[in-house]
């Protein structure tokens, strides 16, 4: 194929990336790219063109070695649920944007821990994405079948490099907050996962079924290849021991890597993403897998003692049989899987360079004193360069150094490298004593025990195979042979220089941590990082700091980078999430470390606290005091359980507050209700008197008549205020329980004729007809002059209510299993199908009546049913068949014990 | 004559404002609730309308809102008469588009004198 028709494809691939990353971006939050299996999918960016193309070349060379890659990830890939969970909750919190971010905030916002983690991941990283672009470019000539040219500029990959550093410098750097979510690129390399896995299962399919008969056939034919047993057998316990490192090597590898960290953490916006990770990523790897052997093997038989380059199985099977257009696709298959590697890989590492390095050490100019669009403007265009450079960069290392050996080999030199931020971050997240110096010193020793064991002996490897240095040992001491160190034989290379890196990473973390005690912030973020689950609400209370700041000055930073409106919006949050008065004018822990946080996306979290500090006065807190925060989180963590416990029983113990307190806002409500209708209801009688004294005053020629008919009102107005005075202070009686009752048995029918009986004149003059039903022997349990006002209550309402043509009351006692129940009926219009409870509501009547307000205070049937209640009863409304309203009440029969 | 709605459910303080406007010379309309001010209203335009506000069925409030939405009703005063003393309420009858905000108890000198100058 000529090189022009596959940079056109090349072109147009890149074309439609382009356009899903930017059609992703605008639909941010949309459930189409905002899904578990978006995210799953992302963290695949862990399979890169090593994968694809790689383990194809160790299956085929030295056989299961190829394995522990994948089995390291889908080991801890259950544990994600706690440990990974935890780091992202840390991270969201504390708006972390690298691992270097991690690092250092919890070493107590340390620049050098961030920079020196940076570079470390530098150093692993930059030689790996030039093994990417390695891949890129040598698969490229076997499928176009053209030599790779010495000149780089007539190279065509050359050209395909720089275009993918621009793609990634465009779409990596949209936002100045490092912490913010990236949509485009995540759904770009979601979609490039599926691409890769799908392109490579079809080449898997191709050469099991097409160019063989199936799995059978394949390995009927290889096993008569000369070592084919020994390179598919593990062989005794010191290759079970290299296994094994190379196992914890990629465990390892899936948290620290800077692009994993990037997936996984700072693109991850819903913790719940994770409960489908924890199984679909484990299955994405071991389809993966499946095509492996086949094609390994596969091509192993096709291309014996011809000498190709393994690695590029994939690309030579099909091409061995013509047939291009299978080939191309496995070109965009490696292809895919390179460039989401380089460019998730670039912008984790440009961030990092920016806020670990550039930025804390004033590399990119005074940002402090500059306006918010020149800084924002700054260091987006330093994220720019960053990510453009590091690719180019990654090139020229491939170009001049050739990284001649495969690409497992290199991979792994970079996994150990970054393994060596092991120890410290892991003892982050579980250890409160790790410390900044431990840290420091373990990452140092780790790195230099691997420069030692790995790479010195890796780059003169290239050049002089059997240098005095390997097979002597430096100075010619034996025990200090890089691949031999202390003796140690049986190990290869990558997991013995890991063994020893981590070993004295490990000891020296631990050694330093313990003989010398961090400084205040670090056993601060020590505490935080920790227990994240108690502080993942209310992280800034959990921030210990001394001084005295003023809320002013710090607005002013964050304006710098945030711009007038986003601070603004920011700081009303948190004067609400804190309940902070607006207009004070000191600034407390809460805010700066609130501060701290807001800036720590921008500019990373050493600047951030540069910064911070800048404009506070921090007062050192003395010794004493941070013994005896030591000495409380020591004490602490014997107490804890016990602590828990409490807290437990706290938390319900506040959970009950909470409720009495609601209960008596509630209540405190009802009480100013029930004032103002009080209120209302009182001035109604005093108005109409007074309107009408001041006619009867004022007035000399009022007709008689007329005059008889004001002090008639004025009299019914006072009877009315009077009643209702009664009627407010009996309630207030029941309602606080000052009312005492003589409960005793009674005969029940005769209370009710007794209340009915000063009734008689209310009920004639309206030619009401009443009736009682039930056994004058029914006893219940009450005290009469009670139930004589509840009863009294009840008919005038019926009487009220009755139509003023043949009104009817019935009055109804019936015996119940362990109850009198009584019944009054009336066949008026009945009462409304949504007010049966609140009618027993004080005032009830004063809002909802269909017709003229009778007169009554509104309080009688609120008072009936304190006195039911009182009594252990019930008292409840309905509608009779007629239609007429029917209050029921009952009683008990005998003393409640 | 000048004519005047009274729109309250208490009979006795309506007997009160009956008798002191009709003395003044008003021709008196009495509606015992909302709903009935504004049956009165289709076939009458009252120079004045006062109103009270805790009433059954249709509120002052509402019933306020009904005349202002009526442009034959634009020419017509209305004041609110009303237990209600609170701020509150005084704020939202007088944004509702009342003339007069006037509390209870009243003095009904000083309702007539309301009712003169709002007329003048």
């Amino acid at each position: 194929m000529s090189s022009l028709v596959l940079i056109v494809i090349l072109g147009l691939y890149l074309g439609m990336l382009f356009f899903i990353a930017h059609w992703a971006e605008k639909k941010e939050g949309s459930p189409m790219t905002n899904n578990p299996y978006v995210y799953t999918l992302s963290l695949a960016v862990y399979c890169t063109a090593w994968t694809y193309y790689g383990s194809i070349g160790v299956a085929a060379d030295s056989g299961l070695s190829y394995l522990p890659i994948y089995l390291g990830p889908v080991i801890i890939a259950p544990a994600w649920i706690i440990i990974l969970r935890r780091i992202i909750r840390i991270s969201r919190i504390n708006k972390i944007s690298s691992i270097a971010d991690f690092i250092s905030l919890r070493y107590g916002n340390s620049r050098f821990l961030g920079a020196i983690v940076t570079v470390i991941c530098l150093t692993g990283i930059v030689p790996y994405i030039g093994l990417q672009l390695k891949a890129i470019a040598e698969t490229f000539h076997v499928v176009t079948q053209t030599p790779i040219r010495t000149n780089i500029f007539d190279d065509n990959t050359t050209y395909v490099a720089i275009a993918l550093a621009l793609f990634a410098s465009y779409y990596g750097t949209r936002y100045v907050d490092a912490s913010e979510k990236r949509r485009g690129i995540v759904t770009a390399v979601a979609l490039e996962s599926i691409l890769k896995l799908v392109f490579f299962v079809v080449v898997g399919l191709y050469v099991t079924y097409g160019v063989y008969n199936g799995f059978d056939d394949i390995y009927q034919k290889a096993q008569h290849l000369p070592d084919f047993v020994a390179r598919n057998t593990i062989g005794g316990l010191p290759q079970a021991m290299n296994w094994g490192l190379l196992c914890i090597l990629s465990m390892f590898a899936i948290f620290l890597l800077p692009r994993q960290f990037h997936v996984a953490v700072v693109e991850n916006n819903r913790e719940n993403h994770l409960k489908t990770a924890v199984w679909l990523f484990p299955l994405y790897l071991l389809i993966f897998n499946l095509f492996v052997y086949p094609i390994a093997w596969g091509g192993n038989i096709l291309f014996e003692g011809k000498s190709v380059n393994s690695d590029a199985y994939s690309l030579l099977i099909p091409m061995h049989f013509q047939n291009t257009a299978m080939a191309v696709l496995v070109f965009l298959g490696g292809f895919s899987a390179a460039i989401s590697m380089i460019i998730v890989s670039s912008i984790g590492l440009s961030n990092m360079l920016t806020n670990n390095v550039l930025i804390p050490y004033n590399l990119l100019g005074n940002l402090s004193g500059s306006e918010q669009s020149i800084n924002s403007r700054r260091i987006i265009t330093s994220r720019k360069i960053g990510i453009f450079c590091l690719i180019i960069l990654a090139y020229l290392i491939y170009r001049f150094f050739g990284l001649d050996y495969n690409l497992v080999s290199i991979g792994m030199v970079a996994f150990v490298i970054i393994a060596q931020l092991g120890p410290s971050f892991f003892g982050a997240l579980f250890w409160r004593r790790g410390s900044r110096l431990g840290a420091i010193w373990g990452i140092i020793m780790g790195f230099v025990i691997c420069v030692y064991t790995l790479l010195l002996p890796y780059a003169m490897g290239t050049t002089n195979t059997n240098a005095h240095f390997i097979n002597e040992g430096l100075w010619g001491f034996s025990l200090l042979k890089p691949f031999k160190l202390f003796g140690l034989d049986y190990l290869q290379p990558v997991p013995h220089a890991l063994f020893w890196s981590l070993f004295f990473n490990f000891i020296t973390y631990f050694a330093v941590s313990v003989s010398f005690k961090g400084n205040y912030r670090e056993r601060n973020y020590a505490e935080m990082f920790v227990d994240i689950n108690r502080y993942s609400t209310n992280h800034e209370n959990a921030f210990i700091w001394k001084g005295t700041a003023y809320k002013n000055d710090i607005e002013k930073v964050l304006v710098r980078f945030m711009g007038e409106e986003r601070t603004r919006r920011a700081m009303n949050i948190f004067n609400v999430k804190y309940n902070v008065d607006q207009k004070q004018e000191l600034a407390d822990a809460r805010l700066v470390k609130f501060a701290e946080n807001l800036l720590t996306g921008y500019i990373g979290t050493a600047s951030a606290r540069i910064l911070i500090a800048s404009v506070v006065k921090e007062e050192k807190i003395t010794l004493p005091e941070v013994l005896k925060i030591l000495e409380e989180s020591k004490e602490n963590i014997i107490i804890n359980k016990k602590l828990t416990e409490t807290s437990r029983e706290l938390q319900e113990l506040t959970a009950k507050l909470k409720e009495a307190n609601d209960s008596l806002i509630q209540k405190d409500q009802q009480k100013d209700e029930f004032l103002d209708t009080v209120t209302h209801e009182i001035r109604t009688p005093i108005t109409a008197i007074r309107a009408a004294s001041e006619i009867l005053i004022e007035d000399e020629e009022i007709p008689e008549e007329l005059r008889k008919q004001f002090l008639q009102n004025i009299i019914s107005e006072s009877d009315r205020l009077n009643r209702l005075i009664d009627k407010v202070l009996d309630l207030e009686k029941f309602e606080t329980g000052k009312q005492e009752i003589h409960l005793a048995a009674h005969p029940i029918m005769e209370t009710i004729e007794k209340a009915v009986e000063p009734l008689q004149q209310l009920i004639s003059n309206k030619n009401i007809a009443v009736h009682l039903e039930g056994k004058a022997t029914l006893v219940a349990w009450y005290d009469e002059d009670r139930i004589f006002q509840v009863v009294t209550n009840l008919v005038s309402n019926a009487i009220k209510f009755s139509p003023d043509e043949n009104g009817l009351i019935v009055i109804a006692v019936h015996e119940k299993p362990d109850a009198i129940e009584v019944q009054v009926r009336d066949n008026g219009k009945g009462i409304a199908k949504g007010d049966f409870e609140t009618i027993f509501d004080k005032f009830y009547q004063s809002t909802n009546q269909n017709f003229k307000k009778p007169i009554g205070s509104g309080l009688g049937l609120a008072i009936c049913k304190q006195i039911i209640e009182m009594h252990k009863g019930q008292i409840w409304a309905a509608n009779s068949s007629t239609g007429g309203a029917c209050l029921h009440f009952t009683l008990p029969k005998k003393e409640q014990l | 004559m000048r004519k005047i709605l009274i729109v309250d459910d208490e009979p006795n303080i309506v007997m009160t404002l009956e008798y002191t406007f009709k003395k003044n010379n008003f021709e008196v309309f009495i509606a015992r609730d909302g709903q009935e001010a504004l049956e009165i209203l289709k076939s009458q335009l009252p120079d004045v309308i006062i109103l009270d506000i805790m009433m059954p069925l249709v509120d002052g409030f509402e019933t306020l809102q009904h005349i202002r939405q009526n442009e034959q009703l634009n020419h017509c005063k209305v004041i609110f008469l009303s237990a209600k003393n609170k701020e509150s309420d005084i704020e939202k009858g007088l944004a509702l588009g009342a003339d007069a905000y006037l509390t209870k108890p009243f003095s009904l000198k000083k309702v007539v004198e309301k009712v003169t100058d709002l007329l003048a």
